[in-house]
Formats: structure tokens, sequence, C-alpha cells
């Protein structure tokens, strides 16, 4: 059993010949939180789900557990994912079932425990992200902060190893974001899982991360304890971590020359 | 000039025929994967039967209403109709036979299978489609839940065996609106009305034909409300997109196919 | 929605479904009058059946007794030979009449059975003998009109005429 419980290796990802990854290398240790950062578009989101094996690499691969996930059949895949749990962007809670039966979801569908006992795993989940009153409401009803707690309470349902998290921070006000924060750090650490974290939100992740990958131009640009990043000369660590308007990452998407063009224009109405 | 521009318009419009050609063609190949996978995946929703059960509620419970009424005034239209033509030729009693074989043969399944595809069809297809939008799909797979299994299967065989089910109300109920005009109303004996009926409906030729037929447009019906949803553009203006395309197809089928059952029917 | 709420509301639209069906196979279709009980097989030769179909009914006094099983055609006699289901309840005679009939003047064909005296009665495999044809309407129209061309010239003669069913019916 190696000490890291997924494993990039020099993996390539692209659609129709536009490489969104070119050869990159990530080691997640077990129990520890990690954090991809990246600019929006860089990729991130498409790591889980290379992770999770809903993609196929184009090159290279990734290992859970050490088992390469491409090359698992649906049945592999499947017994790979029981092992993980995500936590998605705005939730995805199912809209048709009440908060209690979210979280019951995994549990119905992938066990065969007895209903007694998934009322009480289910409450207990949910009093863990502290929603344990709100069991009765339907998703619609919820604050975007409660529904990701309920999402998350979903994710852990099941005691996975690996927990992702896709853009957890994105669209809380402060005070949800402060819960889901304190709440990712004690839940790794409290059920000894595996936390991935994929961001764009500097001083949350900073504040529970053990170890960061910046992703840009589908390259791994920096690594590093929050600490050591935070000190980086690296042009674009700086811009990003800071907030800079212009630097590496340029204000300009790139185009032709602003004088020659609104001249052009102009010519153009007149014929 | 103006030449090389006309063909240049004439290239570009057989160039966008060929691509819409090939689209429909890979449309239509996706469409019959998934629903072989739904019957690969079948198994669950009959060992869990309350997942099927919740979704007869859906598509079938909750047409039933705009079935009868549909039905009801369809039969009360028929039977008007008939006996405005009838009584020229002084055989009103034949009123009976030809609202029933109307409705058995073609008005039943044709009309109960357009009326569920917008409102059953339309329904599933926007669910989907928003389940596939927020990610409850994504979310799905990565619990290890196959989304075909859990989500198209149960629906899948609810709308196949709602659809007769439906039907048949249908054919009913509009017997007996043209059971309504036809004898209080107009006049027409009531012993004739049913004897009539009785002498020229035949089981097997009529009646399990019609339910052939819903059984058909069941499967049709409910697998292209099925595959818009999944197909959608994970966007508001796709899932609407794709619920209009689900009545459109769904309709077109159902009349293009009635034809070709039909003439089997006839010939067999 | 409650899960016992629902499971009531699906059998309900399961139940009047089933009972839609079944008023359209008792009430509305033929499958109650298509039912008769076990029965023996007589066949019947006719020059010529009309638009006799198989699953036609055979009436005797007006009540349905039996249904027509199939027609083929005899290529050594030049005969239609008609086999016919007859209900195990009722015996006929050997002697019986089968004639093909009209329901009213363009309705569907059906044999009608009208006993004869004989002692023995028909047993399964047997042939009836006496068969009337069905009446092609073309050929009594054109006997109709070739009558009444004769009758204008031989107006002397009017009594002998003979009436029109007589005339076409080719008694065996």
């Amino acid at each position: 059993m190696t000490s890291n419980i997924v494993e990039i290796d020099n993996l390539s990802f692209g659609y129709k010949g536009r490489l969104l990854h070119k050869g990159i290398n990530m080691v997640f240790p077990r129990g520890k939180v990690v954090a991809i950062m990246g600019g929006s578009g860089s990729g991130k989101t498409t790591l889980l789900r290379l992770i999770g094996g809903q993609i196929k690499p184009s090159h290279g691969e990734v290992r859970v557990d050490g088992d390469v996930v491409h090359k698992q059949d649906r049945e592999g895949i499947y017994t790979l994912r029981r092992k993980m749990g995500m936590l998605f962007q705005h939730g995805a809670l199912f809209t048709d079932l009440s908060v209690f039966d979210n979280v019951a979801f995994p549990m119905r569908e992938l066990t065969d425990l007895p209903e007694a006992m998934i009322r009480d795993l289910v409450l207990m989940k949910l009093n863990a992200v502290g929603l344990r009153g709100a069991h009765q409401f339907m998703p619609t009803e919820l604050s975007g902060g409660m529904a990701r707690r309920v999402a998350l309470a979903r994710a852990i349902a099941l005691d996975p190893a690996i927990i992702m998290y896709d853009e957890p921070f994105a669209g809380l006000d402060p005070i949800s974001m402060g819960v889901i924060c304190a709440l990712i750090r004690s839940l790794n650490d409290a059920l000894g899982a595996t936390s991935i974290i994929v961001s764009h939100d500097v001083k949350e992740t900073f504040l529970i991360a053990d170890y960061v990958y910046f992703v840009a131009n589908g390259e791994v640009a920096a690594e590093g304890t929050p600490e050591d990043l935070m000190q980086s000369k690296l042009p674009f660590v700086h811009q990003f971590v800071h907030g800079d308007k212009d630097g590496p990452v340029p204000f300009h998407y790139p185009a032709g020359d602003y004088r020659s063009e609104l001249l052009q224009a102009s010519s153009g109405q007149k014929g | 000039m103006m030449k090389s521009k006309l063909m240049l318009s004439m290239l570009h419009h057989l160039r966008g025929m060929g691509h819409r050609m090939i689209e429909r063609t890979w449309r239509l190949g996706a469409g019959a994967r998934l629903f072989f996978l739904a019957i690969v995946y079948s198994g669950e929703s009959f060992k869990r039967f309350h997942l099927t059960l919740r979704e007869i509620y859906f598509t079938g419970v909750m047409s039933l209403l705009i079935i009868i009424v549909s039905a009801f005034f369809v039969g009360m239209v028929l039977a008007l109709q008939g006996y405005n033509t009838l009584q020229k030729y002084g055989s009103s009693e034949a009123i009976g036979v030809l609202v029933a074989l109307a409705l058995v043969r073609e008005l039943g399944p044709v009309v109960t299978a357009l009326l569920f595809a917008g409102r059953a069809g339309t329904a599933i297809t926007a669910e989907i489609g928003l389940m596939k939008t927020t990610e409850q799909l994504s979310a799905m797979e990565m619990m290890a839940v196959n989304p075909i299994a859990r989500v198209v299967a149960p629906r899948f065989w609810a709308g196949v065996i709602s659809m007769p089910i439906l039907a048949s109300i249908f054919s009913m109920v509009g017997i007996l609106g043209g059971y309504l005009v036809a004898v209080p109303l107009i006049g027409v004996d009531d012993g004739a009305f049913w004897s009539q009926m009785q002498a020229n409906v035949d089981f097997s030729a009529d009646i399990v034909n019609g339910v052939i037929k819903s059984l058909v447009f069941g499967v049709v019906c409910t697998m292209i409300a099925l595959f818009e949803g999944f197909d959608a553009p994970p966007t508001a203006e796709g899932v609407s997109r794709a619920t209009t395309r689900t009545v459109v197809i769904s309709s077109l089928t159902v009349l293009g196919l009635d034809f070709i059952l039909t003439s089997f029917m006839l010939v067999v | 929605m409650d899960r016992t709420t629902l499971d009531l509301w699906v059998g309900i639209f399961v139940a009047i479904g089933v009972a839609a069906l079944f008023g359209l196979a008792m009430k509305v279709g033929n499958l109650t009058s298509s039912k008769i009980g076990p029965t023996y097989t007589v066949t019947a030769a006719f020059d010529n059946v009309g638009s006799l179909k198989p699953h036609a009914p055979i009436k005797s006094a007006g009540v349905v007794v039996g249904r027509v099983d199939n027609i083929v055609f005899n290529s050594e006699t030049y005969e239609a030979i008609v086999t016919l289901n007859i209900d195990e309840r009722y015996a006929f005679p050997v002697d019986t009449f089968a004639n093909i009939y009209t329901a009213g003047l363009l309705g569907e064909q059906y044999i009608g059975l009208e006993a004869g005296g004989d002692e023995v009665v028909l047993k399964n495999g047997d042939k009836i003998d006496k068969t009337q044809d069905a009446i092609v309407l073309e050929k009594m129209i054109s006997q109709f009109l070739f009558n009444k061309a004769s009758e204008t010239e031989a107006k002397a003669d009017v009594k002998a005429a003979p009436p029109v069913g007589v005339e076409l019916d080719s008694l065996k």
C-alpha cells in the first residue's frame, strides 16, 4: 500500500486535438487536504472527472489506491467510486427527494442496511454538518449554503476514503463559507480521509489545505505548502495569490492591433 | 460573378443538409443505444418495483384527467358527425359501430399517444434535462449508481405500462361519450347501438390490435422523451428546446408509425 | 406524496384500465358472442359462396349455433368446400339445408341452417348435401332485366314468367 491514495502520472487530456492538460503529475497523500487551484477554464474540474473515471485521459494515467482508473471496466470503476465522495459545485441534490432521502440515497442504493440503521446513519451525517433539524425539507427550500452542507453530508454518507470538492466556496456568503471551510478540515480529520479541493478562492483554500497545486496552461505551474506559495516569487503565482489585474495572465484576450481594427471597422461601414 | 455566388450558396446549403443528416443519424443511433441499455439495465426497476410504481403515478395517473376529458369530447363529436352522415343512408343505428371502430382502431391509441407526448413526455424530458443541468446525473454516476438503471429504466417501463392502460380508458370513455350523444340525445335505439357494435367489432382484429399499437407508441414516446432529456444541452435554452422536440418528434413518429402498423394489421 | 397513497392511486389507475379493457372486450367487442362451447365439424359444398368469410356466423332460426371455420376451393368439382364448426349442444338432421344469406340488403353474409326431417343427425366429419348458394346481386339484376325483356316480347305468356327468386336459386 503506497502512502499516496491518488497519483496522477504524466496525464494529458484534450477535446478534438486541443489539449487541456499537458503531462500533469500530482500526488495526493493519505489523510491530507490537497488543493488544486487555477483560473477559470484551466481544467480543474476535468481533473476531478478524470479521477472519478467519468472521462478517459489521452495519455498517462490516474491511479486510485494503486488501480489505474481508465483501465477498469464498469464494475471496476464503480468499485473505485465507492471509495470516493464528491461535492458538486451547486450541490447537485436530487430535487425530487427530501434532505433525508438525499443523504439516505447512497446507502439505499449501494448497501443492504435495514431502514432503521439508515435512519440513524442519516441523522448522524446530518448532525455532523449541523442540519439534523432540516431533514424533512425539500432541496428547493434550502439556502445555497445549507444545500451545500446537505450535499456534503450525502458525499460522506458511506465514509469515503477520498472526498472531492468542486468549487466548495463559490457563490457563498462569508458565514457559510467559513462553515464549509471548517467542515472540510474537521470531516477530513475525523474520517481519516483524503480531501481534494478544486477552487479559485485563495484565502479559504490556503487556510485549510496542507498542499497546493497551481494549474495554468495545462501544466502544474507551481506547487507547495500555502506558506511557501504566499512567499513565491513566481509571477503567475504572485498574480493569482494577490489578485493583480495584469501579469502573466494578460488582461486582454489575444487580439489584432487595436488601431487598425478600429479603422477597418469604420471603412467597412462606409463601403 | 453572380453565378459563382449562387454556386457558393448552393454548396453551403448542401453542406448544411449533409451535416443535419449526419446529426440525425447520429441521434438515431444514440437513441437506439439508450433503448438497448434501458432494456439491459431494467432488472433494477422490477426488483425494486416501487421505483417504477412512482413513475407510473407521474406518467399514468397524472395523465388520467386529460385523457378522460379528451376522450369524452372526441366520442361525443364522433357520434354527432357520424349521425349527420349515417342518417342520410337511413342507417343511424350503425353509429355505435362507427364510434367504436374509430376509437378502438385509431383514435384511442393515436390521440392517447399525442396527449401522452404533450403531458408526460415533456415532463420526462424537462425533468431529466434539469437533472443533467444541475449535475444530478453526474452526482449519481459518482456515487456508483447507474443513472440508466435508476432513472431511465423505471420511467421507460412506466411509460410502456401506462400507455395501453390510458388508451383502453380513452376508447372506453369515448364510446360512453358517443353513447350519451347517440342514445339519450339523438334517440338512436339503445339495443341497436350496442348489438351492432358487438356484431362488427372483432376482439382480436380490432381491440387487440389497438392495444398492440398503444404498446408500440408507449415504447416510442417514452424513449423519445428520455433520449431528448439525456441529449439536452445543459442550459435552460437547451432543455426548453429538447422539450419542444419531444412533442414534435413524438407526434410525427406516432402518426407515421400508425400508418405502417395499420397497413401491417390490415394485410395480416 | 406519501408512498402508500401513491400506491393506492396507481392501483386505482390500473384497475380502471383493466376495467376499460374488460368493457371493450365484453360490451364493445364480440368476445362474448364468439364464445361457443365445444364444437363438431361438418362440411358443405357450394357452387358460389359469394363474400362469405371465415368466422362468419352460422345461424338457425336466427340463433348463432356455430362459426365458419374455413373455406377452400375444390379443383376437381369446382366447388367451394366450407367447413362449419357447430356447437355440440345442437344436433341437426342429415337432410338439413345450408343456405348462404345476407344480413340486410348489403350486410355481411352468414350461413343459415334449416333443419330437415330425418331421424339420423349430423356427426363430426359429415357432409351437408343440401346447400343453397349465395345470391349474387349482379346475377339477380341481369336475370330480372332479361325477364322483363322477354316479358314484353311475349305478352301473352306473362303468367309463365317465374318469380325472380326461384329462377336464381339453383336447388340441388
